[in-house]
């Protein structure tokens, strides 16, 4: 009984208390205390929808797709099977979208740039024609940080004829002994234009010796390893490089089987003379096998290529200036001893060139080439060039270029060539 | 005796590499950064306890600079490497860390000090960028080193990685540090104190170096030489840039001391603006030959244009 009563009176106290309270509260209390209390009830009604919608969501899931969704639901991470493309043994229905939901994740996409490279060409070469007008490269570049220990680096060629895999390497900068280690494909470190892509060339081809002794475009390109090591000393920057490759670059090398590698050496010398000049010299070597003695892919001739180079480049840039003027002179010897069935060929060729820059946008140059053939020593190619280039902007470029050619076998050649560059995406270091 | 005088050779060898080993162990901190500016604020915060070497001059537009093998030389020595960051240095620094063969050096390693993370940067584009607009950066703009505020935030910067790898010179550089802060409140307040009655001055400027130096002064920079970012002056751009100038009386042109006059000159002519050549950096000209005196030096070389074009 005495249980029973408790609670009662209690009740009782309460009411008595409130309405005592309440006679003595003002009416915008009461308002707020309503508010308040609307304001709860409105916050628990939105929670319940919203437990409501995902029990919905994760039953929908546990079962068979209804035919009907809420609309209230998240967009769907899933893309559908394009219309008309459904059968065929392809997959059907919603597809994943891997990526979708994180753009953060794209963080770690390597830069990527694609260089553009359209020559004309107008005049007359019987020896060496080119087409009137050529989307001749177009160079994807992706390049990104492996992990704390290496760089990677991919330039692929998009030509008339199919893609090339121009380079593509990993890169060890910080090996202990102060070694740079590169493995995969890469061009050699054969002198100066060996070691150069098309867009940084400041001519829209490539000297008479290049194409004759080392290659042609695609030069000493190939795979292997490089180390390069710098040699301290007081008085220069000194760098010693040492590659060996599989032994197949374009016309140079030939390899028909594991033991017949090429290798490359490299000895770069630098000075400051000035803040302003410089001068970078170089000597370079490479032997491997040539094509000569190769019949139904046997190498029975064994026959070897040697090409021995220097290199010199004069460059100047006043700091002031430097956006406005610069200077950068060049030279290239390459002698080359190629092992053939009717004896050793040993042509020798060499161009000298001069680009100045004589306002922000404009570059004037000249090139001088002579070069014997790698494979007939009697035939000499004479040619001169003068080039104007313009830069619209720090991404394009435009290069006339007038080309004459004294060829050993054919009529000279008079040539007029247009050059258009231009390059989107990431923002390439300039090389020096 | 062939053995003895091996043993002796052994001896000698290893005694000159300790002896070689321990003097470099006791050597200056190497440090290198690419511009004058973070040489200056390091060389306030280290003392005569590091080595600071700059890659870039004060002269020189740092986005141009060529990546020349004798930087390699420096890099490969160096125990830090301070750069401005948001990608005022892509088209150069890059290969040079690369072939530096410095562990220490390496993006993200200890001695790799990218300054701009904690600093006030401004002009972050929003939204879609293209190079339609110009070399934008797209990271902000870099030329924030101008703001004595995040000069401050620099120096800390700094002296945590200093102090990171010289524990025992801790005490120095955080004294140093210290006094580098007092000082460039000192003069923060000596400076805005001059500015003040010049604020709102409208200027034009030929490049966007000046955006964190305009705020933090309370100048008024209205238009520039040249039409984009990184995009040379065009005879349209200039034409107008003039109209404007006229309209809105500005007679101030800032010029960095590696840009061509000749456009600045003609707008300076046809509007009868003051052409200055005013150095965004440490080194840019003579007399600002440390953080205090290119501040001193540009202030001094706005606040007499100002008087004598009667600009404000």
């Amino acid at each position: 009984m005495k249980l029973h009563t408790l609670p009662l009176l209690l009740v009782f106290v309460i009411t008595l208390v409130s309405e005592g309270y309440a006679q003595t509260s003002t009416v915008a209390e009461i308002d707020a205390l309503r508010a308040q209390i609307d304001a709860l009830k409105a916050d628990y009604d939105q929670r319940l929808q919203a437990l409501e919608r995902r029990f919905a969501a994760l039953q929908s899931q546990a079962q068979p797709a209804p035919a009907t969704q809420t609309p209230t639901a998240a967009p769907p991470q899933t893309a559908e099977v394009p219309a008309g493309a459904q059968g065929a043994g392809g997959p059907t229905g919603p597809l994943p979208v891997y990526g979708g939901a994180a753009a953060g994740s794209k963080i770690f996409n390597p830069d990527i740039a694609v260089i553009g490279d359209f020559l004309g060409a107008a005049g007359s070469n019987k020896v060496n024609p080119e087409p009137a007008l050529t989307m001749h490269e177009s160079e994807a570049a992706f390049q990104a940080i492996v992990d704390p220990y290496a760089r990677a680096d991919f330039f692929f060629s998009f030509g008339e004829q199919g893609v090339t895999l121009e380079e593509g390497y990993l890169t060890f900068p910080a090996v202990p002994g102060g070694l740079l280690v590169r493995a995969g494909k890469m061009r050699a470190a054969f002198g100066k234009v060996n070691t150069l892509h098309n867009h940084v060339l400041p001519w829209t081809d490539r000297p008479l010796v290049t194409r004759n002794l080392v290659g042609g475009e695609d030069g000493i390109d190939d795979a292997g390893f490089s180390v390069a090591r710098l040699i301290p000393n007081p008085w220069i920057f000194l760098e010693a490089t040492g590659q060996v490759f599989r032994g197949d670059s374009s016309d140079v090398f030939r390899s028909t089987k594991r033991g017949d590698l090429s290798y490359v050496g490299h000895l770069r010398g630098y000075q400051d003379i000035t803040e302003s000049t410089n001068i970078d010299l170089g000597i370079s070597y490479a032997r491997g096998h040539n094509a000569s003695g190769i019949v139904d892919d046997r190498d029975l001739g064994q026959f070897r290529t040697t090409l021995y180079g220097t290199d010199a480049t004069v460059r100047w840039r006043p700091l002031r200036r430097s956006i406005y003027h610069s200077f950068v002179g060049r030279s290239e010897f390459v002698w080359s001893r190629r092992g053939q069935p009717n004896g050793i060929q040993s042509a020798l060729g060499y161009y000298f060139s001069g680009d100045y820059q004589f306002a922000r946008r404009w570059f004037a140059g000249i090139r001088y080439d002579r070069s014997k053939r790698a494979d007939d020593a009697l035939l000499t190619d004479k040619g001169q060039s003068a080039v104007l280039t313009y830069w619209p902007s720090e991404f394009s470029q435009l290069r006339g270029q007038y080309r004459r050619t004294q060829y050993a076998n054919g009529p000279t050649a008079n040539e007029f060539l247009m050059q258009l560059q231009f390059s989107i995406g990431a923002h390439g270091a300039h090389p020096f | 005796m062939y053995s003895l005088r091996n043993k002796i050779c052994l001896a000698s060898f290893i005694a000159v590499f300790t002896v070689s080993l321990s003097v470099h162990a006791q050597g200056k901190l190497n440090v290198v950064t690419t511009t004058e500016d973070l040489a200056a604020i390091a060389r306030e915060v280290g003392g005569d306890h590091i080595t600071v070497e700059s890659i870039a001059k004060g002269y020189q537009d740092p986005h141009f600079v060529e990546a020349k093998p004798s930087f390699i030389l420096r890099l490969q020595k160096a125990n830090l490497l301070i750069l401005v960051g948001r990608d005022l240095e892509i088209g150069w620094l890059p290969p040079l860390i690369q072939q530096s063969r410095n562990s220490k050096v390496q993006v993200g390693a200890d001695g790799y000090l990218d300054a701009s993370l904690q600093a006030r940067i401004l002009e972050i584009p929003q939204g879609q960028i293209t190079r339609a607009e110009g070399d934008v950066h797209p990271l902000g703009n870099p030329h924030y080193w101008l703001d004595p505020e995040n000069a401050k935030i620099i120096g800390r910067e700094i002296f945590d990685r200093l102090a990171r790898f010289r524990p025992d010179d801790r005490p120095y550089f955080e004294s140093r540090l210290n006094d580098f802060l007092n000082r460039l409140n000192d003069a923060e307040r000596r400076w805005v104190g001059m500015m003040a009655p010049y604020k709102g001055t409208k200027m034009v400027t030929y490049h966007r170096s000046f955006p964190n130096f305009a705020e933090r002064f309370g100048l008024d920079i209205v238009g520039y030489v040249e039409p984009k970012p990184g995009i040379p002056p065009t005879p349209q751009h200039t034409l107008d840039l003039i109209n404007e100038m006229k309209k809105a009386n500005v007679k101030l042109v800032l010029v960095e001391p590696y840009f061509d006059l000749k456009t600045p000159n003609s707008i300076g002519r046809a509007t009868g603006a003051e052409v200055l050549v005013m150095p965004p950096s440490v080194g840019g000209v003579k007399e600002a030959s440390d953080y205090f005196k290119l501040f001193d030096y540009d202030l001094n070389l706005l606040i007499n244009a100002i008087k004598k074009t009667g600009a404000n």
